[in-house]
């Protein structure tokens, strides 16, 4: 196991580098589905305010 | 075509007469030219060395800071609407406020860059293939430039975005005008270098006219 | 592709197709990425050069391919806007531009981690490293400007429009950067393809480019979607300003 994390010398390039992909492509994912629900809402509140004004 | 070069005149007339864009460019291409031997320091050797490098990264500077207002103004008056409605296409319109804009930027900066090479020390070697590789590519800053300033029209801040769109478009103007430089340096053959040049001019004419015109359309609807 | 881009042009039909095609994309993604990971950093054997740090190819080669993949279908999605006016392909286009710049970074972050064991220096005017960095003002450009109006659907047709311009401009500045290079450069300098690529290393690249590939669906998908909404509520607001005025 110690020898994987040291990745034969290169832990200092290899981890960062798989750490760096991992946070930018995960954090555009979890980014764009709160984008996402946030807009769900945004959307429904405006839907429902419509509805309203339409059969008071 | 007389027209087309009514136009000319009348952008070139508008740009020279009220003392502005033309003349506030060329300060603009001095000034900041005179900036880098106080902040790389005066050795002539380096200077001599970058010169040629500076002159033109300027040169895209220049081109980029007069572009905010090539059709802004047009469009807020009312005269681009107007010379949509003439009979001459839209893209000779853009083509011909690119010409305009050559006039009264690329043009005197060419022509101002012997005496910029001489205050930073350039190669003699040097002048020929600066001149010519500037009066080739810096109609194709202002053609590429029209397609950013165009493009930008009615944006919130429309000027600081024409930087960010047009400078990475320019970066082979930029090459193979140094390249040019650099094998005339090394006593290689130039004009392999201008030819490419050359090219690079060509190919934008028509995406300036085509891409320009397209953006315009799009900002009168 | 104009058929195909027809078939989904309706944002109904595209919710439909999306419906189906989402769950595969996911499933897709976690499992050809996980099975990647574990084969790029457990099973392959170090490369006799350059030793472990060869397993950071698995992460940027593919980001780098897909970096340029995610332009190609910003370009292929705006020229088929802009001829055949798609209803969804300006949508589409936006939604891929941060998606492609985010693998643009990840290939640009990785590359100059990778370059440090490997040219001894974190960042390096290598051709390739720079056509990427260019890749990423071009992205930037295409963010910036299709954010900039008020109106959104004009902020998607002129960020079409320069979609366009940067896909022709791209072979130019690729091609220039090279130029630019060779003339720069010794050409001893390690280039980072490193040695031809043996097969044991191939099929772990290629699951991972997969994977990258299914994991861009996913996330497309939900912005698209995203996309779809901000345009409704758009109208709505609209809707709304004008019964109170």
């Amino acid at each position: 196991m110690a020898a994987f994390l040291d990745m034969g010398g290169y832990a200092a390039t290899v981890w960062p580098s798989y750490g760096v992909t991992a946070v930018i492509l995960i954090g555009l994912l979890v980014f764009s589905l709160r984008q996402l629900a946030k807009r769900r809402e945004q959307l429904d509140a405006l839907e429902a305010e419509r509805e309203r004004s339409r059969n008071p | 075509m007389s027209a087309f070069t009514a136009l000319v005149r009348r952008d070139v007339a508008l740009a020279t007469r009220r003392g502005g864009e033309a003349a506030l460019t060329l300060g603009f291409f001095v000034i900041t030219i005179a900036l880098f031997p106080f902040g790389v320091g005066p050795d002539p050797e380096l200077l001599g060395r970058i010169a040629a490098g500076i002159i033109w990264v300027t040169a895209l500077l220049a081109a980029i800071v007069s572009l905010d207002r090539l059709f802004r103004q047009d469009l807020e008056d009312g005269s681009l609407d107007l010379l949509a409605l003439s009979p001459m296409p839209l893209e000779l319109v853009v083509l011909a406020k690119c010409l305009a804009h050559w006039l009264v930027t690329g043009l005197p900066v060419t022509l101002l860059a012997p005496v910029m090479g001489m205050m930073l020390q350039l190669d003699p070697e040097a002048y020929a293939p600066l001149i010519i590789g500037l009066a080739l590519g810096t109609p194709a800053l202002s053609l590429v430039g029209a397609i950013g300033a165009s493009l930008v029209l009615g944006a919130r801040r429309g000027g600081a975005l024409i930087g960010l769109l047009v400078l990475p478009l320019y970066i082979p103007v930029l090459i193979f005008g140094i390249s040019a430089v650099e094998a005339a340096l090394a006593g290689l053959p130039v004009l392999p270098h201008i030819l490419i040049e050359g090219a690079v001019l060509v190919v934008s004419l028509p995406l300036a006219a085509f891409a320009g015109a397209g953006a315009l359309r799009l900002a009168m609807d | 592709m104009p058929s195909l881009l027809h078939s989904l042009a309706s944002p109904a039909r595209f919710q439909r197709i999306s419906a189906h095609v989402f769950p595969w994309a996911a499933v897709l993604a976690t499992g050809l990425i996980g099975c990647g990971l574990v084969w790029a950093l457990v099973f392959v054997p170090p490369d006799y050069q350059q030793g472990d740090t060869v397993r950071v190819m698995y992460v940027h080669v593919p980001a780098a391919w897909m970096s340029m993949f995610c332009y190609a279908v910003m370009a292929v999605l705006s020229v088929s806007f802009l001829i055949w006016k798609h209803a969804l392909a300006d949508l589409a286009a936006r939604a891929s531009a941060p998606i492609g710049a985010a693998f643009t970074t990840v290939a640009l972050i990785t590359g100059s981690l990778w370059g440090k064991p490997t040219w001894g220096t974190y960042w390096e005017w290598d051709a390739r490293l720079t056509s990427v960095l260019v890749l990423f003002f071009l992205y930037l450009g295409h963010m910036a400007l299709s954010n900039a109006f008020d109106d959104r659907e004009r902020g998607g047709r002129a960020a079409a429009i320069l979609a366009v311009v940067g896909a022709i401009n791209l072979p130019i500045i690729k091609f220039s950067v090279e130029w630019w290079n060779t003339l720069h450069q010794p050409a001893s300098v390690l280039r980072m393809d490193g040695p031809t690529i043996h097969s044991s290393m191939l099929w772990p690249l290629l699951v991972m480019a997969a994977g990258f590939t299914a994991f861009y669906v996913v996330l497309l998908l939900i912005r698209i979607r995203s996309e779809l909404m901000a345009r409704r509520i758009e109208v709505l607001q609209r809707h709304r300003a004008a019964e109170g005025a």
